[in-house]
């Protein structure tokens, strides 16, 4: 076996600059990746520091001040201090079930809409390109609506503001995550099954119902609790229109507390005490929150498997 | 599990034949703790064609991808044994997968033109292999070698995806001569592209030979038969007690005597068309 | 088969009247929920229309150029917050692409190992997550007193440019746009690192292929295969950033008053909106209310071209 190896580079060479294969760190373009390199590990630790920061101080501030009391107790007059923020999460649960009661069943209803009976007809289009426009609308706007068209007008039984009109304002805000998660879910169910209930003479509605959304069910579901994770956290659109209370819910047609307006409200309190209900409140808010995003990361992660 | 050591007849590849370019001495690829091809050992002639054959799931193109190191790019794949190349082990520490890239070629089976125009699809490659002379000219020759200068020529500024699929293929045979590598290698370069243009990609070939090293992945043996100078069938055999196959090599000769008179049973079973 | 006769086992075979309506009811009712979109995207612009209708008559075009906003002589113009919103949103989307791009890329090239690469991709998402009413808490009481010093020493130096020319004194316009910077950080880096991953592998492997360094490969190939969707993702950014309200709210300090420094307060649309709608009356609400029709122009003229970019941009790979 005496058979040599090609050693020499073959005689075509010419414009090009052979060396060795060997890494040479010091070549130009070694070092412009070393730079980017780091330039982007840079970037990625700028971006994940605030959340760190944000996490550690909510968990820390608001988690030192967590007591029994803070559940139960109604907040101080300002300038007293003690007692809790336990209407205001009562309040924020209230606000928030009555904007999914609203949103989720319109939603779900029109996301089928468009995934299973929509053809490629205008008024399938429209509602598509109008669900776009609706996501992108700011959410400060849907407050400043439900307060021209339900706070203003005094619709409900002559009430001004309310903890129902706050919960319209957020379902407003969640309509187009809804549909969007449903239409796509629904999307991503193979046709096979749908034809395979046509083919055992199954009407529309019992294709959908008994077949297609429940095969579709973890990505919607998915949907759903990040759309509401969502809303709970929403300040902007209840301020004018579930406006806040410093007393316990009083039903539907009053104006009701809810955590995120009390950060609100509290944050730019001159008190100290007021202040800390803020962070306890930004505490609780921001756990629940981070739970409903693992239980959807949960969910998710059951689908791919 | 028996190992049978790859037929390998020296008589054939006397030093006549030429110098050895590449040599796979004792190669085993993993992807994570599945093992995809073992103990594969190796020597690829300089300046000829050489074809590698075998049933879907053997490794010929694992261990194609191997020889410039585009394994590298899939996540928890990893090589064991030497690849000697230039006098070099491409596996060792210290050498750079880039320069490794720039000597050794590759055209893949799907073709795919970078999102820019056919002529900076052939010239980016050759700018960033720090060439300096005429740009021009190098395009023109280097699309004339892949005989799709006639098709281009009155579109140089178009987009790459303007062309067929069958010209989009000896575009990016172009693009990986432009940087004058050593080697060149092509993983089943045919497979997604119609019979006028296999061909024409055949012909092709056939020039490459004379300035080149080219070592070519296919499933058509007609084809092994039509380009190869050398050809190494590869099979593929259970792992006992796993559910997956591992491949190896089995016998590696001249094309004509690996379908005419091949060494192994399995070979003749394969290029006989008896399985696979 | 027991029964004496196989067509009465199938008593159902011929559709009741009922099923039929149930099943064309239902279709009817997706029907009516999916028009409530449109419905309510109709109801929004016209309410906020008619409210504004008033302003829009009083103050004419002149409201979006003058600054004054004055309950007292009842004189208003909402330049000080159209500029507000303008400027801080489009600074805010400067320094959040750069950063944005370079996680997404820091994370779905081969930097890193995977196991990392995702952790640090659910960090980002979970930091979209977080409330901004809490990172406006934050945003008062955690980042304007650390950056401060900072903005101080900005002023010091380069005081004579009219955008740092006043004493940083707690909120102000530069703590809102680094609060936006967070806020807006997530959308840009999830939209790019998925338009990223949407890049055939057979591009990367041809780049790398002719013996690209890994840079090489992204900035040559990979970023112009993306910049289509990167380029949606950042203006989809802008559109929030436009419309983010309360972190903005509680640090930006609700200036009444146009000044041009970034160090001093400022206000937005938005802003104003969350402050003064609660207390307004006569014609201050209709005022507010043709603040907000220019924010929801805004935003929607943003939100469409975000997509004709994605649209027109969009390469065959």
């Amino acid at each position: 076996m005496a058979i040599p190896l090609a050693n020499a580079a073959p005689e075509s060479v010419s414009g090009f600059k052979r060396g060795t294969l060997f890494f040479k760190p010091n070549l130009p373009r070694n070092r412009f990746n070393v730079l980017f390199n780091s330039i982007a590990g840079v970037f990625a630790t700028t971006a994940v520091l605030p959340l760190f920061l944000v996490l550690a101080y909510v968990l820390f501030k608001g988690g030192s001040l967590l007591r029994p009391d803070l559940f139960t107790q109604l907040p101080p007059a300002p300038g007293l201090s003690g007692g809790g923020i336990g209407n205001a999460i009562l309040g924020t649960l209230l606000v928030t079930l009555l904007a999914s009661l609203i949103a989720i069943p319109v939603g779900v209803g029109g996301g089928i809409y468009l995934a299973e009976y929509s053809r490629k007809g205008w008024f399938a289009q429209f509602v598509r390109f109008g669900n776009d426009v609706l996501a992108g609308v700011p959410s400060i706007i849907s407050g400043v609506f439900v307060y021209g068209a339900i706070v203003a007008t005094r619709i409900f039984f002559n009430q001004s503001y309310s903890a129902l009109a706050g919960g319209i304002a957020l379902a407003v805000l969640m309509l187009p995550t809804v549909i969007k998660t449903t239409d796509e879910g629904l999307r991503l169910v193979s046709n096979d099954l749908r034809l395979g209930a046509y083919g055992v003479g199954a009407s529309r509605f019992v294709t959908i119902t008994r077949i297609t959304l429940p095969a579709a069910l973890t990505p919607i579901a998915t949907g759903m609790v990040l759309a509401i994770a969502r809303a709970a956290g929403e300040t902007a659109p209840l301020i004018f229109t579930a406006l806040f209370s410093p007393f316990w819910p009083e039903g539907v047609f009053n104006p009701i507390a809810t955590m995120s307006v009390l950060i609100f409200n509290f944050a730019i309190m001159p008190y100290d005490a007021q202040n800390q209900l803020a962070w306890a409140a930004s505490f609780v808010l921001v756990i629940m929150i981070l739970l409903a995003n693992l239980l959807a990361r949960r969910l998710a992660a059951r689908t791919k498997t | 599990m028996t190992f049978t050591p790859p037929a390998r007849d020296d008589q054939n590849l006397s030093p006549s034949s030429g110098v050895i370019c590449m040599s796979l001495q004792n190669v085993s690829i993993s992807y994570g703790s599945f093992e995809a091809v073992k103990n594969v050992f190796l020597d690829i002639p300089h300046g000829k064609v050489t074809a590698f054959i075998g049933p879907s799931g053997c490794g010929k193109s694992t261990v194609l991808r191997a020889l410039n190191r585009m394994n590298d790019l899939i996540p928890g794949c990893s090589l064991k044994g030497r690849v000697i190349f230039d006098g070099h082990d491409l596996y060792d520490q210290r050498v750079d997968p880039v320069e490794v890239r720039r000597r050794i070629g590759m055209v893949f089976q799907k073709p795919n033109p970078f999102p820019k125009s056919i002529y900076e699809n052939i010239a980016f490659g050759a700018r960033i292999n720090g060439y300096r002379g005429d740009m021009d000219e190098l395009v023109e020759r280097s699309l004339r070698k892949a005989a799709v200068w006639d098709e281009c020529k009155d579109k140089l500024r178009e987009s790459g995806f303007s062309l067929s699929g069958g010209q989009q293929q000896r575009l990016c045979i172009a693009r990986a001569i432009a940087t004058e590598p050593e080697v060149i290698l092509m993983d089943e370069p045919c497979s997604a592209l119609d019979p006028i243009s296999t061909l024409k990609i055949e012909e092709t070939m056939h020039e490459l030979k004379k300035n080149y090293t080219i070592i070519i992945v296919t499933h058509n043996m007609q084809q092994a038969v039509r380009v190869a100078d050398m050809t190494a069938f590869y099979n593929a055999e259970a792992v006992e007690g796993g559910s997956g196959k591992v491949g190896y090599l089995v016998e590696f000769a001249p094309t004509e005597k690996i379908f005419n008179a091949p060494a192994e049973q399995s070979t003749m079973d394969y290029v006989s068309g008896r399985f696979g | 088969m027991t029964g004496p006769n196989k067509a009465e086992a199938f008593t159902l075979r011929r559709r009741p009247a009922f099923e039929k309506l149930i099943d064309n009811g239902f279709r009817q009712s997706t029907i009516l929920m999916a028009a409530m979109v449109a419905f309510v995207l109709l109801a929004i612009f016209a309410t906020v229309f008619l409210g504004a209708r008033e302003a829009i008559g009083t103050f004419g075009l002149k409201f979006l150029t003058t600054s004054a906003w004055d309950p007292v002589n009842e004189r208003y113009g909402a330049f000080t917050a159209i500029y507000g919103t303008l400027v801080s949103s489009l600074l805010a989307l400067l320094l959040a692409v750069p950063l944005g791009i370079g996680t997404a890329i820091f994370i779905t090239e081969d930097l890193l190992p995977s196991r990392l690469r995702d952790l640090i991709g659910m960090m980002v998402e979970l930091l979209a997550a977080i409330p901004s009413v809490v990172l406006g808490l934050w945003a008062i009481f955690v980042m304007e007193p650390a950056i401060r010093p900072a903005l101080g020493f900005l002023h010091n130096t380069l005081g004579w440019l009219p955008f740092f020319s006043t004493v940083p004194q707690g909120p102000g316009m530069a703590p809102a746009i680094l609060i936006l910077v967070v806020m807006i950080l997530p959308i840009i880096t999830a939209i790019s690192r998925d338009a990223l991953n949407q890049v055939p592998i057979e591009l990367r492997q041809g780049a790398y292929g002719i013996g690209t360094t890994r840079w090489g490969a992204i900035f040559n190939i990979i970023l112009p295969a993306a910049i289509s969707a990167i380029t949606g993702g950042v203006m989809l950014a802008l559109g929030r950033a436009m419309g983010e309200t309360m972190a903005v709210t509680m640090i930006i300090g609700n200036a009444l008053n146009f000044n041009l420094s970034l160090l001093a307060p400022g206000n937005t649309i938005s802003s104003m909106l969350a402050n003064q709608f609660g207390e307004a009356d006569g014609i201050q609400v209709s005022a507010l209310m043709y603040a907000a029709l220019i924010l929801m122009l805004l935003t929607f003229a943003v939100n469409i071209l975000a997509q004709w970019v994605v649209r027109r941009l969009s390469l065959r790979y």
